[in-house]
């Protein structure tokens, strides 16, 4: 047992008993869930086709993904974007602080971007002596908390009004216990002195358009839309699975990634980047990069029995619907990536880090493919997780020679029929037998053996 | 179509644990004028190690289980989950094995218990009565494996004045998953609670369920808890509502 596999059984057990939490995450998701539920029926119809339809989409995208990355840097070029390859997180780190170096960077936005967590941009930059605030209120919250987000779309959603009142009375000097209305205009204030300051303006990316060359930033609450136009440099990082090939395929996965992720008919700001300022617009930035990033997800592409994770679109359904994310929250997965799509991936971007253990802490109930809007298998990939982890003896000893000794017994009825007495006493003496179920005194079989000699 | 003989599966943790849930199937076919033939040889369908990654295992077992149900002409099972593994999983588990072929025909011809009285019509001669309230749990793998919207519950809904109630809602899992719930006992735990508490909301004091495996869980679970909550399965309860059933030398058959 790995030392991470012993401190997410801790976690985990301690979280999954806090009824207080598992309450409040309950209580947020089944809002969720119901609301997408609604509008998937309600903007979709037939739903089942939508997300097969997408996930024939993104299949072709996968099918097709060095020529589509380079039509996108075709079309971006010729419109003056920089486009940049990163291979993996310190590269992409190398390249945001060089593009600040180049530009005097002191004061940086950033708008809500799962991307820049996973190559954890903010410490490089303010290891950089580059101050950088987070304008999504969500990701402030947890910035200010010193936390990571704790669910890919709500960053801050296992919070209470009442404990952020109390972080922002910490922070920001607001009045202690203030209400929602207090709290987000602190916020504002403060954002909007940052977005006058900051040279700097970072985003990530829902899409990148290969025909057009644009990507596209989805959100609710126009400072992403601020963060792209209002300071000198705009900065976006993106994984190479993003890209969509035509700006027409926005008809349905805009819609398709408000209805599953926030229940949303559409988010209310859809932004298009196609360039920096050009003559004669009055705004917009003078200069735009494209930060593309591999980090692990060649290594995805590589292995067909997973590769169509990366067909995911980010919209945190699976997480919602899970009732493994549901009794043990965001944090306990230890990834930057949580939920079922956290555990399918995670062990593949990051391959020296041993995360398999996350695929067997499912039940494979099979709701976050359910649920998924793109037709991602995820069940089916964690259990294709373990069967790796398996073939790699990446599992410890224990459960190889358990089932070993299991199929001897159960390959043979004999075997089975002499063996369960010893089965019976073995529970007897066992320490944990409270978990274990107790055996019946006669079989079926042994029971419709004696009928039949009856 | 008359009523002919059917093959039995019997899960292991039925043969094993619940003894008293395959006789209640074998009571409820019989009255239904069904000839059983229960193959003596069986163990298990192989799923324990095919969920834990473990397929050279899955493989080993599950081929003891196409030996055991060769010639079959109508398997029955009072598992969604079992029979998710033969007829869903079987083939990956096969492909590119000596057994493909055979694993595959025997996919075409295993049923769960409610989908093959649904199929055969016979729930609708059941033509017997279970007064009172029924929680249903829909077992994850009849729901999203096998495609099942809601067979157990129509046919809990053939006894007469039986008032079978389901939590709103997409059903969320019971939290067994195998050996999961061995592995991650407090997650799994916590999800049963979770599942539970729903049923409690509803004031139900009994609940049937369509999965051996979810029964073991949620009854653990439902101990822990203090709920005096009588869980059983499907086919238990259709028995009760027969008066026949039960294991023999509980005396209702024979």
């Amino acid at each position: 047992m790995t030392a991470r596999l012993r401190e997410f059984r801790r976690a985990a057990d301690e979280r999954a008993a806090d009824l207080v939490h598992r309450e409040r995450i309950a209580r947020v998701m089944s809002k969720s869930n119901a609301a997408s539920e609604t509008m998937k029926v309600r903007q979709f119809g037939d739903w089942e086709r939508a997300r097969r339809l997408a996930g024939q989409i993104k299949r072709h995208v996968l099918a097709n993904l060095p020529d589509l990355l380079e039509e996108f840097e075709r079309h971006a070029t010729a419109r003056g974007v920089e486009v940049l390859w990163a291979a993996d997180a310190g590269e992409a780190r190398a390249l945001l602080l060089g593009l600040a170096r180049r530009f005097q960077i002191e004061i940086a936005v950033k708008s809500k971007s799962m991307t820049t967590e996973e190559i954890e941009l903010n410490a490089a930059l303010e290891a950089a002596g580059i101050e950088v605030l987070e304008s999504d209120l969500g990701e402030l919250i947890v910035q200010l908390a010193g936390t990571r987000p704790y669910h890919i779309v709500g960053p801050a959603i296992h919070l209470t009004r009442a404990e952020i009142a109390e972080l922002f009375h910490r922070k920001l000097g607001t009045a202690p216990g203030a209400g929602a209305e207090e709290l987000t205009l602190a916020a504002r204030d403060l954002l909007r002195r940052k977005f006058a300051a900051a040279g700097l303006g970072i985003t990530g990316a829902n899409f990148l358009l290969a025909d057009a060359g644009a990507i596209t930033v989805v959100e609710n609450e126009g400072n992403a839309r601020l963060t792209m136009a209002m300071p000198r440099v705009h900065v976006a990082i993106a994984g190479i699975e993003k890209v969509l090939p035509r700006l027409a395929d926005l008809a349905l996965f805009l819609p398709l990634l408000a209805s599953s992720g926030t229940g949303q008919q559409l988010t209310c700001y859809n932004t298009l980047a196609r360039g920096p300022r050009t003559a004669g617009e009055p705004d917009g930035p003078e200069h735009m990069a494209v930060i593309l990033l591999d980090n692990g997800r060649t290594t995805l592409y590589a292995r067909p029995a997973v590769r169509q994770a990366l067909r995911c679109i980010r919209c945190g359904a699976c997480l919602n619907v899970c009732p493994v994310y549901r009794s043990i929250g965001g944090y306990t997965y230890g990834t930057v990536y949580s939920g079922p799509i956290g555990a399918v991936i995670t062990p593949h971007l990051e391959e020296q880090g041993r995360w398999e253990h996350l695929s067997q802490a499912s039940s494979l109930c099979g709701a976050c493919s359910a649920a998924c809007p793109v037709d991602i298998d995820l069940h089916r990939l964690l259990l294709e997780n373990r069967r790796r982890a398996t073939a790699e003896r990446k599992e410890g000893w224990f459960w190889a020679a358990a089932l070993r000794a299991w199929a001897w017994v159960f390959s043979r009825r004999g075997r089975l029929d002499r063996l369960r007495g010893v089965g019976r006493l073995v529970r007897a003496a066992a320490p944990g037998r409270a978990r274990v179920p107790r055996l019946a005194p006669r079989s079926f079989a042994q029971m419709w053996s004696d009928r039949e000699q009856s | 179509m008359a009523p002919s003989t059917v093959s039995v599966l019997i899960p292991c943790l039925v043969d094993q644990v619940y003894p008293e849930m395959g006789w209640a199937m074998v009571a409820v076919l019989r009255r239904l004028g069904y000839g059983v033939d229960y193959r003596r040889g069986q163990t298990c369908c192989g799923q324990p190690a095919f969920n834990a990654g473990h397929w050279g295992e899955a493989r080993r077992v599950a081929g003891h289980c196409l030996e055991v149900f060769r010639g079959a002409e109508r398997v029955v099972c009072p598992s969604g989950s079992c029979t998710a593994m033969l007829r869903e999983f079987y083939a990956e588990l096969f492909a590119g094995d000596a057994r493909e072929a055979e694993a595959a025909a025997l996919a075409g011809r295993v049923e769960e218990f409610s989908e093959f009285l649904l199929r055969e019509g016979a729930a609708g001669r059941l033509g017997a009565r279970l007064p009172g309230r029924l929680g249903f749990h829909n077992s994850c793998h009849s729901r999203r494996e096998l495609g099942q919207r809601d067979e157990s519950r129509r046919v809990l809904e053939q006894l007469e004045d039986c008032e079978v109630v389901e939590p709103a809602g997409e059903p969320d899992c019971c939290g067994f998953g195998g050996l999961f719930s061995v592995k991650f006992a407090g997650i799994a735990g916590a999800m049963a609670q979770s599942r539970l508490a729903r049923f409690h909301e509803l004031g139900v004091a009994r609940l049937a369920v369509n999965d051996p495996g979810c029964i073991l869980h949620l009854r653990q679970e439902a101990e822990r808890a203090g709920l005096g909550l009588e869980i059983r399965h499907v086919a238990e309860w259709v028995a009760e509502a027969l008066g026949v059933g039960a294991a023999p030398g509980a005396g209702a058959e024979r």
